[in-house]
C-alpha cells in the first residue's frame, strides 16, 4: 500500500499553527506524508522600473531564501519531530492555481488550508486562498479555523 | 499667525528669484547656442531642396534595410512575438524573474508619453491627416529595428555575480565588435554613453519637466516653474537616491493604465463617432498622396509623419535595448520578437488613436467649398479651433467629446512625463557606470545631477539647451545604428538558428 500524500497551503502566518497541528494529527491517523507548499505571489504581468528589472533575479533569489529559511524550514522540522515524513515546495506565481496544481501532480489525496486571512476586506473582495481552492482544488480540501 | 509672517517673509525672499533666474537662463541659452548651435543645426540640417531633416531618414532607412534584411520579421513574428508575452513560451519554473511581458511594459513606459500626445498633433497640424499614414507605415518598418537592437541587447548584457542583469547597446558594441574582430568597438562605447548622459539629462528630463509643469500651468494657472522643479525632483530624488520603490511601483503601474485610459477613451470617441471613421481614413489616405491642402503636399505629410514616428517609439536610440535586456530568457531573439511589438503599440496604435481623434472630431479647420484644410501661413499650420496646436489641440479634440478631459489629460502628462524621467534616470546612469564604473557614491553623483536638471528644466525656457539635448539622443541613433548594421549578421544567426529549433519542436510551448 502506498502512502499517501496530504498537501499543506502552508503561509507562514500566525494563524498557519492550527493548521499545521491539525496536518500532523491527521497524517499520523493515516499513515501519511505531508507535503508542505509555499508559494509566493507573482505575476508576469505585473509592472516594474528598469532598476527592478535589473534587480528581479537577486531580489528572487533573496526572497527564496528567505522563505525557505523563515518560513519553511521551522515548520518542515516541527512536522519531522513529530515523526511524520515530510517534503516541501517553494515557488512563485498564482497561489491557488500552484496549488491545485502540485496537488494534482503529486497525486496528493486531500489538501489542507488555513482560513487565516480569509475574512478580510481583501479576501471578500478578491476571494482568498481557502475561497479559490474550493472553486479548483481538484481533490477533496479541508478549511482548517 | 507666526507662521503666516514666516510664509511672508519667505516668500519675499523668493521674489527675486525669477529675475535671477530669467538672468542665468539667458547665460545658459547664450553659451549654449554659441558653443553647440552648430551641431544642433548639423544633427537637424535638412536634406537639400527639402525640410526633411537627414537624421529622420538615417532612422527611416535603417528601420527599412532592417525590414528587408530580416524578412520582414514584424509581420512574419507578429503572432509569435504576442505567444512570447503571453508567456505561452515561458518555462513555470523561471517565475519570479523579469518576464517579457514585464520587459516590454517598462520599456513602454519610457516610450509612451508626450510624443504620444503633443507630437502627434504637431504631426497632424501641420502636415495633416495624411502625416498619420506615414507616421503608421514608419511605425511599421520600425518594429524592425526594436528587434534588431533588442535581441543584441539580451545577446551581450552583463550577469553579475549578485544577480543583477543589465545591458544596452555600450555592451553589444564592445563584446560584440570583439566577437566580430571589428576595430573601434571601444570608441563608439564611449560616444554612445556620453550621448546618453547628455540626452538622459535633455530629453529625458529638462524637457519632460519643463512640459509637466506647462501642463500644471495650464490647468491650476501661471505660477513659478521652479517650484513644479522641486516637487518633481525631490519625488525622483526619493525614488532614485533614496530607492523609496513605493513612489515608483505607484507610477508603473498607473502609467498603464493611465496608458490604457487614453486608448479606451479614443476608442469611445472613434464608436461615437462611427459614420465618420470610414471618412476620417479616407482622409489619411487621400492627405497622405495629395496634402490636402497641405503647404508641401504629399512630401508635407511624408516629413511630418515619418518624424514623428521616429521621434516617438525610439527606435534605433538605443534606449529600448538597455530597458529590454534584463528578461528572463535563454533565447535573446525572443526578446527582439517582443520589442518589436513596442513601436506598434507605441505608433500604429496610440499615435493613430490621437490622430483619428483629432480629424474625427474636427479641431482642424476645413474650407467648406473646396474641401480642403486651411493653411494658416503665420503660425505655419493648419488652422484650427481656437489657433492652438500641440497638446492643446489633442485636448481640445478630446473636449470636444468629453469636457472633463482636459484635466485628466493634465494628470496623464505629468505621470507620463514622471516616468519616462525615471526611465531615462536609469539609461543615463547605466552609460555613466560604464564611463565611470560602478559604486554608490559615483552612482548618487550622477542621481543627484539628474534631480539638478528637474529643477533647471521645469524652471528655465532653455530652447537652445534642449535642442542640444534632442541632438544628443538622435546622436544615440548616430552611433547605435552603425553599430547594427556592424552586427546585424549576429542576430541573423540567431534567429535562424532559433526559427529551425522552433520548426523542430526543440523550442516547446510550456503553456497549450
Amino acid at each position: 500500500m502506498t502512502t499517501e500524500t496530504f498537501v499543506v497551503a502552508y503561509e507562514g502566518g500566525d494563524g498557519d499553527t492550527s493548521l499545521i497541528d491539525y496536518a500532523i494529527e491527521r497524517a499520523k491517523k493515516d499513515g501519511a506524508q505531508l507535503l508542505l507548499v509555499h508559494i509566493l505571489e507573482w505575476s508576469p504581468y505585473s509592472f516594474l522600473t528598469p532598476q527592478e528589472l535589473e534587480e528581479r533575479k537577486q531580489r528572487r533569489a533573496e526572497e527564496l531564501e528567505r522563505a525557505k529559511s523563515a518560513v519553511l524550514d521551522p515548520a518542515m522540522e516541527k512536522v519531522k519531530a513529530a515523526g511524520i515524513a515530510v517534503d516541501c515546495r517553494l515557488k512563485f506565481g498564482n497561489v491557488v492555481e500552484l496549488i491545485a496544481e502540485i496537488a494534482a501532480q503529486e497525486d496528493a489525496a486531500m489538501i489542507f488550508v488555513g482560513r487565516a486571512g480569509s475574512q478580510s476586506m481583501a479576501a471578500r473582495v478578491f476571494g482568498s486562498v481557502p475561497i479559490g481552492l474550493a472553486q479548483v482544488a481538484p481533490v477533496p480540501t479541508v478549511i482548517v479555523p | 499667525m507666526r507662521l503666516k509672517t514666516a510664509l511672508t517673509a519667505l516668500a519675499a525672499s523668493m521674489a527675486p528669484l525669477p529675475a535671477m533666474a530669467q538672468g542665468i537662463d539667458e547665460t545658459i541659452n547664450n553659451i549654449f547656442a554659441n558653443y553647440t548651435g552648430w551641431y544642433v543645426s548639423f544633427i537637424f540640417a535638412p536634406l537639400p531642396g527639402t525640410n526633411f531633416s537627414w537624421i529622420a531618414l538615417w532612422l527611416v532607412v535603417g528601420a527599412l534595410i532592417f525590414t528587408g534584411y530580416f524578412g520582414f520579421i514584424q509581420l512574419k513574428g507578429f503572432w509569435h512575438s504576442i505567444q512570447l508575452v503571453k508567456g505561452d513560451y515561458s518555462d513555470p519554473d523561471d517565475a519570479g524573474e523579469v518576464s517579457h511581458f514585464q520587459a516590454l511594459a517598462t520599456a513602454l513606459s519610457g516610450t509612451v508619453g508626450l510624443g504620444n500626445i503633443a507630437g502627434v498633433a504637431v504631426a497632424v497640424g501641420i502636415g495633416g491627416p495624411g502625416a498619420t499614414f506615414w507616421m503608421i507605415i514608419a511605425g511599421l518598418f520600425g518594429m524592425a529595428t526594436k528587434f534588431t537592437e533588442c535581441t543584441l541587447g539580451v545577446k551581450y548584457r552583463n550577469e553579475y555575480p549578485d544577480g543583477r542583469v543589465s545591458g544596452g547597446p555600450m555592451y553589444y558594441i564592445t563584446k560584440g565588435f570583439g566577437e566580430r574582430g571589428l576595430p573601434g568597438g571601444k570608441v563608439l562605447a564611449v560616444l554612445f554613453c556620453i550621448f546618453t548622459i547628455l540626452g538622459a539629462l535633455g530629453g529625458g528630463n529638462m524637457f519632460q519637466a519643463n512640459q509637466a509643469h506647462a501642463q500644471l500651468a495650464g490647468v491650476v494657472g501661471d505660477y513659478p516653474g521652479w517650484i513644479t522643479g522641486i516637487l518633481l525632483a525631490g519625488v525622483t530624488f526619493a525614488v532614485i537616491v533614496g530607492g523609496i520603490k513605493s513612489i515608483a511601483s505607484v507610477t508603473e503601474k498607473v502609467v498603464p493604465f493611465m496608458g490604457i485610459f487614453y486608448v479606451l477613451v479614443s476608442l469611445i470617441i472613434l464608436i461615437m463617432n462611427y459614420d465618420m471613421i470610414g471618412w476620417a481614413f479616407g482622409q489619411i489616405f487621400l492627405g497622405a498622396f495629395t496634402g490636402l491642402g497641405v503647404v508641401g503636399g504629399f512630401t508635407g505629410a511624408l516629413i511630418q509623419g515619418f518624424r514623428r514616428a521616429a521621434f516617438s517609439n525610439e527606435a534605433g536610440i538605443g534606449s529600448a535595448a538597455i530597458a529590454h535586456s534584463a528578461v528572463r530568457t535563454k533565447e535573446p531573439v525572443t526578446e527582439g520578437y517582443v520589442a518589436l511589438l513596442e513601436p506598434f503599440i507605441d505608433t500604429v496604435v496610440i499615435c493613430t488613436m490621437t490622430a483619428l481623434v483629432i480629424v474625427i472630431t474636427g479641431v482642424l479647420n476645413v474650407d467648406p467649398e473646396t474641401g480642403l484644410y486651411i493653411w494658416n501661413a503665420e503660425a505655419g499650420r493648419i488652422s484650427t479651433e481656437g489657433e492652438v496646436a500641440g497638446v492643446a489641440l489633442t485636448s481640445a479634440a478630446y473636449a470636444r467629446a468629453f469636457s472633463w478631459f482636459p484635466v485628466l489629460l493634465a494628470v496623464a502628462v505629468v505621470l507620463f512625463a514622471f516616468s519616462t524621467m525615471i526611465s531615462w534616470s536609469y539609461y543615463g546612469l547605466k552609460a555613466w557606470t560604464y564611463l565611470f564604473g560602478e559604486g554608490a557614491a559615483k552612482e548618487t553623483v550622477f542621481k543627484v545631477i539628474f534631480c539638478l536638471f528637474i529643477v533647471i528644466g521645469a524652471a528655465a525656457n532653455l530652447g537652445p539647451v534642449i535642442d542640444f539635448s534632442d541632438a544628443m539622443l538622435f546622436s544615440m541613433a548616430i552611433v547605435n545604428i552603425i553599430a547594427l548594421y556592424l552586427l546585424m549578421p549576429i542576430v541573423k544567426k540567431e534567429l535562424n538558428s532559433y526559427i529551425s529549433r522552433l520548426r523542430s519542436g526543440e523550442i516547446k510551448k510550456f503553456k497549450h
